[in-house]
This record gives structure tokens, sequence and C-alpha cells, in this order.
């Protein structure tokens, strides 16, 4: 097995705001191995977005605040690093992919220039090199004819187009770590495919780590090797992708599966989760799930369940299992 | 019937820009007439005379402007009756050549506008930038010093200053300048603030960008066209701003001839010598305008979207 790139243990970051402390990561903990994809799903406002911020330490200043907890990339803790020395390590080690290319870039500068911008901060080469390591970003995300899109201004792409060059942008120092945040939300169905067999591809040859945040299982499947499930600011299971979809153990991701849309179920009403998620500033005493959970106990109610390895890498936090 | 083949070819090839042969000579001639102008305005400042070259006898100016002829005073310009053909647009009250005062009085009026907008313009960046982009206290304070700077009455604070460092040139720019910087740091700190929460600043904090960089490289440039064209609108403002102020006496002292101070001496003769106003007055205009035109023109280049059409 290969190595392990990131470890998150027990991340908690709170948003502090006049109505009082918002905890929007909640003791999170994952990790993430060279070359493979790890899947963050659940639905808007759960945390997903929050953890990925967290990670790179961009947290909207100044009222978020990460409160504890530890991120290890490669044997570093992020946490401790200086401000200037986590700008060394964003672009040249972790990087992130936005959600809407459209406005990921810049308006006023030409496509070869943005790129250049991350390899001439961490690199510092010569510019004839700057833009020989530019052209290969742009050849690994299978951009065609790199030499005069260099030229062009982000209005002269499609957006397909642009979300591949911000890959470039994102790619362009060769990270250990890709954090992509819903990359493909914007893009019609058909770029999305190839976009994400992109992924793959790129991924393949640079053997990146990418942390996928996703709502779309359709995504999770075809992308991810594994799968954490996220609800109200934790992670209430953890397991290999194959497993989530084979044998899924939180009441949560059971439901979410359910609720997916599928060909061969024609005249059944789709699933749906009763209830809204609870509100992160008042949260219950027990499990978080537990007044939209069609299998709660009494003791949900009173205490969070603890995370329990049930399988392979499969791990739930759910009383059921105890 | 075969001219019609070359006709279309022409029309797609690499110069055509989709434009009517109208519409392109109009958006030519909205930038040559103004670049025409002002580069004339600019010759006539630099050359009014050449005593900057040690020859104060030789130049544009037909007159020495502040030569003052008794005898000839009011003399209408000498296109109309009663005009000396000496002097092309007249006399003042003094007996004062007033083409050889406009002549000379590009320089003050020029000059200071241009100092006073290029000072002022980049103060105005600096701050809003700053207060847009860092946010919080710091934000709060620039602010509140922009609407101290903007409530407070420029022509009181010229008097103040020109009593404690008197009159002159340079009290001019000063006086202009302490609080001109206000609506620039306001408009530009809008758009930075804007621009702050765009994607691609947040896709540049993410490739490790830092805060100064964001600025410099991202929040700038897109902050360009509002600027320019406020500049362009600045230009007819500080120009007429120089007048009141000599007006008032704290300008450049007289007899030094400003385009803004002339309108002003002729102010009292419009019903019988409209020419000691009126000339100075068309030029103020004209600048006015082929800053504006030109503005524009330089705004439509940058803009990568409007370039290539």
């Amino acid at each position: 097995m290969s190595k392990v790139i990131l470890q998150v243990e027990d991340l908690r970051t709170s948003f502090f705001t006049r109505r009082g402390e918002v905890k929007a990561v909640d003791g999170v903990s994952f990790y993430v191995r060279e070359g493979e994809t790890f899947g963050l799903v659940g639905e808007s406002a759960c945390g997903k977005t929050v953890t990925a911020l967290s990670i790179l330490r961009l947290l909207p200043e100044p009222a978020g605040k990460i409160i504890g907890g530890k991120v290890i990339l490669d044997g570093t803790n992020l946490l401790e690093l200086s401000k200037k020395e986590m700008r060394e390590y964003r672009g040249r080690m972790i990087s992130m992919i936005l959600q809407d290319p459209m406005t990921s870039l810049n308006p006023v500068f030409p496509i070869g220039d943005q790129i250049a911008e991350s390899v001439r901060l961490h690199q510092g080469l010569r510019d004839e090199m700057v833009e020989q390591q530019v052209i290969s970003a742009l050849r690994l995300l299978q951009i065609p004819s790199p030499e005069t899109l260099l030229r062009q201004y982000p209005f002269q792409l499609s957006g397909g187009m642009r979300q591949r060059v911000v890959g470039a942008i994102a790619m362009s120092c060769y990270p250990r770590l890709l954090i992509a945040d819903e990359p493909t939300t914007a893009l019609d169905a058909t770029i999305q495919a190839q976009y994400l067999a992109l992924f793959k591809d790129v991924q393949q040859q640079t053997n990146v780590a990418i942390i996928f945040i996703t709502h779309d299982f359709g995504i999770v499947a075809k992308m991810c090797h594994r799968v954490g499930v996220m609800y109200a600011g934790k992670i209430v299971e953890t397991a290999p992708t194959r497993e989530i979809f084979k044998a899924p153990r939180h009441p949560y991701t059971i439901a979410l599966i359910n609720s997916v849309p599928r060909l061969e179920r024609k005249d059944e009403r789709l699933y749906s989760i009763e209830g809204q998620p609870p509100s992160l500033m008042d949260l219950p005493p027990g499990c978080r799930f537990f007044p939209r959970c069609s299998a709660a106990q009494d003791v949900c109610r009173e205490q969070q369940p603890s995370e329990v390895e049930i399988g392979d890498g499969h791990f739930v936090s759910c009383w059921r299992v105890h | 019937m075969l001219s019609i083949i070359p006709n279309i070819a022409e029309k797609t090839t690499k110069g055509y820009t989709g434009l009517s042969r109208r519409a392109r000579i109009t958006r030519n001639l909205t930038l040559i007439i103004p670049a025409t102008i002002l580069a004339l305005m600019v010759i006539m400042a630099i050359f009014a005379d050449l005593s900057w070259l040690g020859l104060p006898n030789v130049g544009l100016a037909p007159h020495d402007p502040d030569y003052i002829i008794i005898t000839d005073r009011f003399l209408p310009p000498s296109f109309m009756d009663g005009g000396k053909s000496d002097y092309l647009l007249g006399t003042d009250k003094l007996g004062r050549d007033v083409l050889s005062r406009i002549i000379h009085g590009a320089r003050i009026s020029l000059s200071v506008s241009l100092l006073v907008i290029l000072i002022t313009a980049f103060i105005g960046t600096v701050l809003g930038i700053i207060a847009g982009y860092a946010g919080g206290r710091l934000d709060g304070f620039i602010m509140r010093v922009t609407d101290m700077a903007l409530s407070f009455p420029g022509i009181l604070l010229a008097l103040l200053l020109a009593v404690s460092i008197g009159p002159g040139y340079w009290t001019v720019v000063f006086a202009l300048s302490i609080l001109g910087w206000a609506g620039y740091a306001r408009m530009v700190r809008g758009e930075a603030l804007r621009l702050r929460e765009s994607d691609f600043v947040a896709q540049a904090r993410v490739s490790g960008a830092s805060p100064f960089r964001i600025m410099l490289r991202h929040i700038f440039p897109n902050v360009i066209n509002s600027l320019i064209v406020m500049m362009t609108l600045a230009v007819g403002m500080m120009i007429l701003a120089e007048s009141a102020l000599s007006y008032l006496g704290i300008g450049v002292p007289a007899p030094t001839a400003s385009w803004g101070s002339m309108v002003s001496d002729g102010r009292s003769y419009l019903d019988t010598a409209w020419w000691i106003s009126a000339f100075p007055g068309i030029a103020i205009g004209l600048v006015v305008l082929s800053g504006n035109f030109l503005g524009d023109w330089i705004r439509d280049k940058l803009d990568p979207r409007l370039r290539q059409l």
C-alpha cells in the first residue's frame, strides 16, 4: 500500500459570529494515500468546504478559526506553520480547484501568465523554463495546441476549457495533494464525464492524492477509492467506495444512497430524508442524525456514538453497530 | 459582376472588425480628433516660448503675455469690426494679447491638473486597495479618514494653506491633492471589496500568492478601467478648481496667466468684451472633452474583451 500523504486528526473549525459559535467542522478525522482519491460527500452546509479550507488554512477571517486538531501533510503539521511557510505550501504542496471555472480566472491576463504565476512563485525558474513548465502543465490536462492557448484570454474559452486551465494552474507545480471542490458542478453532463476521466489520467501520471468534494454519488462511484460521508460537521461513515454502495451501515448513508434516482425503479416516488439538518449553533447532545433517523434508539438521544471499525477500512459512528 | 467577389474576400480578411464602414470611421475619429487636440495643447504649452532654452523671445506666442499696452485695451478679435490684425483673439482690460495668454496659460492649467490627478489617483488607489482588501479595522479607519476628506470644505482648506505657506504653483498642487484622493480611495475600495471575494482571487490565494501580490497583480489591473475613466473626468474638474483658486487669489499669482484666472478676469466684461472669457473657456472645454473621449478609448483598449473587436 502506498504511503499516507495527508492525515487529518480531530479537526475542529468554528465560526464565531455575533449570535454565537457555529461548529462547522467538529472533530473530523481521515487520511488520504498517495495516488488515491478520497471522496467527501454530504449535503450542503455539512462542512465539506470548510474542511478543505481548514486544510489550506484559508478560512474567511476573522470569523473562522481552527480550534483544534492536526493536519499532517507528509510529516508536517500544517496548523503549526507560520503564515509565510503556509504560503509556500499552498500551490507547491497542496492546491485546490474551485467550483466555478467562469470566475476562477482573472479576466485581464492571458492564460499563460496565470499559470506561470504559480510556477514563478514557487520555483523561481527563468522565463523560458517557466514557459516550458506551463506548456507541460497544459499538456497534462490534455489541452490541444497549448502554445496558442497561452496568449488567449479567459473569455475566449469555453467553460470546459476554462476548467481545464484551472486544473492546469492547480497542477502546474505538481502538488502532492489536490483538493477539488465540486469542480464539475458548473459543467454539463458530457463535459463532466470527460473532465472526470481526465482527472483519473492526471492522477495516474502524477500520483497526486485527491480530495474530491461532491454531493453526487455518481461521481463518487466513478472517481473515488474511498469515501467519507459527512453530516452536520462530522464524518459519520468512512469506507472504500465499493463497500459504501454494497453495505452502507450508517442510516444517513443508507438514506443518501436511497435518494439517488435510479433508472430501474420507474414508478416509485423518489426517496427523501424527512426534516432538516440541525442548526450548527445549537447541536443536540446525542447523535446529530437522531431527529431524522429511522432507526433511532433511546441512547441516540443522550450520547454521541464513537467511531467503530466494522470491516477493513470501514468506520461507522452509529449506536446500531456498537 | 465579378467585382462582387473580391468585395467579400476583402471583408473576411484579418483586418475586418465586423463594424460597418461608417462605424469604423466614427470610432477612429473619436480617437484622432481628441488626441490631436490634446497633442496641440501640450505642444502649445511646451513651445509657448523657449525660455527653457534661454530664448525667451522666440516661441509660439505672438506677444509677451504679460506686456501691458493700455491704449490697446478691450480690442476685439481681428476678424471683428474694430479689431487689430496684431491681436488675433483680441486684448483684455490691460491690453494684453488674449491668444498669447491662452498659449502661456496652457502651461499652468495642464501641468497643475496632470500633476494633481497623478498624485491623487496614486494615493487614492493605494489606500483604496489596502482598505478594500484588508477589511476590518484598517478599512474602517481609512474610510473614516476618506469620509472626513470628502466632507471637508476644500476651499477653506486651500485658503488656510495659502495663508500659512503663501500662494503659488505648489500651493495649488498641494491644496488640490490633499483632499482630492478621497474620491479615488472610495471608488477603488468598493471595487477591491468586490474583487476580493471573486474566485480568481481565491484561486491566487490557493496558489500561495501573498496579499501584496494579490493586490498588485489581481486587484489593481481590474481596477484600472474605472480608474482611468475617473482620471479623465477629473481633467476638467482640476482645471476648474485651479481657476477657482486663482480667482480667490490663492493660485499662481498675477500676472501669470492660467485659463481659469483668465475666465474669471473677463467675467465683469462679458457683455462688452466677451472674448476675454470666451476663448480660454473654449480651450478648457476642448481639453475636458478630448480628455473624456480619449479616456473612453483607453478604457476600451485596456479591456481584453473589447480589444480584439
